[in-house]
């Protein structure tokens, strides 16, 4: 009798330990808690990076260097594919089990933290350490500054969108890299007449498409006509120039611009680069962030000197400077608020370590343009020097680099901007009910 | 029940061990899985029933708003599509789905060991994950890389996750495919079960094949058809993670599906409210279908499924 009474009672505790211990574990393996030390023993600060060459390398190689440094302290990297650490990171947050370090974009995500008290104001850390922020590009603070505090030091390189054309199909169709948009609107015909797509486009992921209204936008109506959205003015989406901008999109598709099929390609798998470097497309819109892989994925395309690249041509008659760029004018890395004191010591011994010529010189080796001053001579130096002063000057010189929208904008707004630009570029909705749909979910 | 009431384990103890009362202590055996069902569905079902009746962008306080997510989310036209595009990946692929299962399954509830070999060759598809099968079928169907390029096939070369009926033709052949080895197994089980007398029966009348299949096979599995399609059905209703992969849900809308809606609002859009209110829906669809097939079914007759394949 006695036995069997045991046995059930354990039997019982089993089963009620057992998935509560199930539950308790599974969050706390979820996310690197932030009292939870790690490397041997060390004080330690985590953060959270992306996947993807070369920038994870560059990365990664940071982190090291700064743990051989600093025997006393460790920073801790994991590392999340793109799209999945975007939702990860919200969820972490909204849990409580953020990484000491929060990488992001800025703009309206950031906005979101920051009023949710989640990260911390660097701002008095800035100004005791003067020579941090003076080693920093001016231009490259925008994103990461909320009501005029920065909440996101600027960090990584600078990665403006630029038109990236394919030599060797230019010549074989016997054209020349268009001047203005009239140019673009007569090459479309030529390259479709010679069986090349003029432009690659992975259209499934919605971003790629949204480049080209950041320019049109941009180029006939200036930046004035996005800034309304964002300073959330009512109907701003309707603003004529806009409706211009949502038209001149949809002449491109009903003209055949985009490669076949560009709705169902999937810029993760960087299919639409390849469509570049294949002979297949002429030109493709794109973030600087391509020419690496396509260098190390093309043969001699990039080394072969094939690769050309220019800004954004202007709209005849439109009203934006034509040295205006969008894109990413940094990656930030903010301080998660409940991370511990020491934790948030160790993070910002990193930050500092970030803000020096090794870092620029990593980033440059790998083909990229470091957020910081006075890389002009590393720049020179550079295999991909052409490449680089290029991207270096369109950053400097552009009277308004503007933020991709996606990240400007609220993640609310942004995921209807996304939705319904698909459906613009699908023409299965107007540019009218493109700006209704928008005007909506301004200031949301 | 009763051993709680009675309170002193000892002696509930000594009762559970008398053979007369052992149908009192067959409760206590369902009590893990019930403590798992609570915890790992019961909490979070409730939980996120709360969270429908409030605004949280996920990340910062959550205040309560009462309704105001259930007329948002009922107002929006999208919820009437996506209830559609569900209905339609669930009505086709129970179509496509269900009669290949049982061929499949009758052809291969012989005990020839070809049969064995080629079971297993079918089983294949289900032992992938639909992640790694989507990611696939992206790359096969790519019009511009995949297969049709590649073989220099014109008729492959379509865009077939770009156009909104070609994406939705593509979804339900994949989903097909992945899971027709699945409901072949269980027709293979139970078209084993049917009696082979029945056929000797028949065939002593002079029935074919085909007419016994139609007069035995197909009657006899009655049952396990409603297993099946219920398990079909009810998954569809949650189907995500392949047209996540595969379409994103494009494109434009056309295979939005309701849980694709439901993580694009909650994780996308940061709107948990809505997004909880969608996944309440999403519960109550699978319920009101799975109780209107057990209807279907005649579970009330609990006699003629025990004859079904004794």
């Amino acid at each position: 009798m006695e036995i069997r009474t045991t046995t059930r009672r354990t039997f019982l505790g089993l089963s009620l330990t057992l998935p509560l211990g199930a539950a308790l574990t599974a969050c706390g393996s979820d996310g690197p808690s932030p009292s939870s030390g790690g490397g041997g023993g060390k004080p330690t600060a985590t953060i959270w990076y992306l996947t993807g060459q070369p920038a994870e390398g560059v990365r990664k190689a940071s982190a090291e260097r700064f743990n051989k440094a600093n025997p006393d302290a460790a920073v801790k990297v994991t590392l999340f594919e793109n799209d999945a650490y975007k939702t990860k990171i919200k969820t972490a947050i909204g849990a409580g089990q953020a990484p000491t370090l929060i990488f992001g974009w800025g703009g309206g995500t950031l906005r979101s933290y920051v009023q949710a008290g989640q990260v911390d104001d660097l701002t008095p850390w800035l100004d005791e350490n003067p020579q941090i922020k003076d080693k920093l590009l001016e231009s490259t603070f925008s994103a990461g500054v909320i009501d005029d505090k920065v909440y996101g030091l600027p960090t990584d390189r600078i990665q403006p969108i630029v038109l990236f054309y394919n030599k060797r199909v230019f010549d074989k169709v016997g054209v020349e890299p268009p001047q203005t948009w009239g140019d673009v609107l007569d090459l479309v015909p030529k390259f479709n007449a010679a069986g090349v797509a003029p432009f690659s486009l992975a259209g499934q992921s919605r971003w790629t498409n949204m480049m080209w209204l950041e320019f049109l936008f941009d180029r006939i109506g200036g930046p004035e006509v996005f800034q309304a959205v964002y300073d959330g003015e009512k109907n701003a989406w309707s603003h004529p120039d806009a409706i211009k901008a949502l038209t001149e999109v949809q002449k491109l598709v009903k003209m055949n611009a985009f490669v076949k099929g560009f709705s169902s390609i999937v810029a993760d798998q960087d299919a639409d680069q390849a469509l570049l470097f294949t002979d297949k497309a002429a030109m493709m819109l794109h973030g600087s962030w391509t020419y690496g892989s396509m260098k190390s994925n093309g043969g001699d395309f990039v080394t072969g000197g094939h690769l050309g690249y220019m800004n954004f041509p202007p709209v005849d008659g439109g009203k934006g400077d034509p040295s205006n760029t969008f894109g990413n004018p940094a990656q930030y890395l903010s301080i998660y608020s409940k991370a511990t004191p020491e934790q948030k010591e160790i993070a910002k011994r990193y930050l500092a370590s970030l803000v020096t010529d090794e870092e620029a010189k990593a980033w440059i080796d790998v083909g990229s343009l470091p957020v910081l001053k006075g890389t002009e001579s590393l720049l020179a130096q550079s295999p991909d020097a052409d490449f680089l002063k290029f991207t270096y000057d369109i950053a400097n010189n552009a009277k308004h680099f503007g933020q991709s929208w996606d990240q400007a904008l609220s993640p609310t707004a942004a995921e209807v901007l996304l939705d319904n630009i698909a459906k613009l570029f699908q023409l299965s909705i107007s540019p009218q009910q493109f700006a209704e749909n928008m005007n909506q979910v301004i200031g949301k | 029940m009763t051993a709680i009431a009675s309170g002193a384990p000892g002696r509930t103890g000594r009762r559970a061990v008398a053979p007369d009362t052992r149908d009192r202590v067959l409760p206590w055996l369902a009590l893990p899985a019930l403590l798992f069902f609570v915890v790992f569905g019961v909490v979070p079902l409730v939980g996120v029933l709360a969270l429908s009746f409030t605004t949280w962008d996920g990340i910062g306080d959550i205040t309560f708003t009462g309704p105001a997510s259930w007329r948002e989310v009922l107002a929006d036209p999208q919820l009437p599509h996506g209830l559609w595009v569900t209905f339609q990946v669930m009505a086709l692929s129970w179509l496509v789905q269900t009669p290949a299962s049982i061929l499949l399954g009758t052809f291969l509830a012989g005990h020839q060991r070809y049969r064995a070999v080629l079971a297993v060759i079918f089983f294949i598809p289900l032992l992938l994950s639909s992640a790694a099968i989507a990611v696939a079928y992206q790359a096969l169907l790519d019009p511009n890389f995949g297969l049709g390029a590649g073989l220099g096939v014109d008729l492959l070369v379509q865009d077939w996750l770009g156009e909104p009926h070609l994406a939705m033709g593509v979804i339900v052949f994949i989903v097909s495919w992945q899971f027709i080895p699945f409901h072949a197994l269980i027709y293979q089980g139970g078209v084993r079960q049917i009696p082979r007398s029945m056929y000797e029966a028949a065939q002593l009348d002079g029935a074919g094949r085909v007419r016994q299949f139609f007069s035995i096979t197909l009657p006899q599995l009655k049952y396990t058809i409603i297993t099946s399609s219920t398990l079909m059905v009810v998954g569809s209703v949650t189907f995500f993670d392949l047209i996540f992969v595969l379409t994103q849900g494009g494109p434009g809308d056309a295979t939005r599906v309701l849980a694709l809606d439901m993580y694009k609002r909650g994780f996308q859009a940061n709107l948990m409210g809505p997004a909880s209110v969608i996944a309440v829906i999403i519960v109550l669809t699978g319920l009101g279908l799975a109780l209107l097939l057990r209807r279907i079914g005649g579970a009330s007759n609990p006699a003629a499924s025990q004859l079904d394949g004794a």
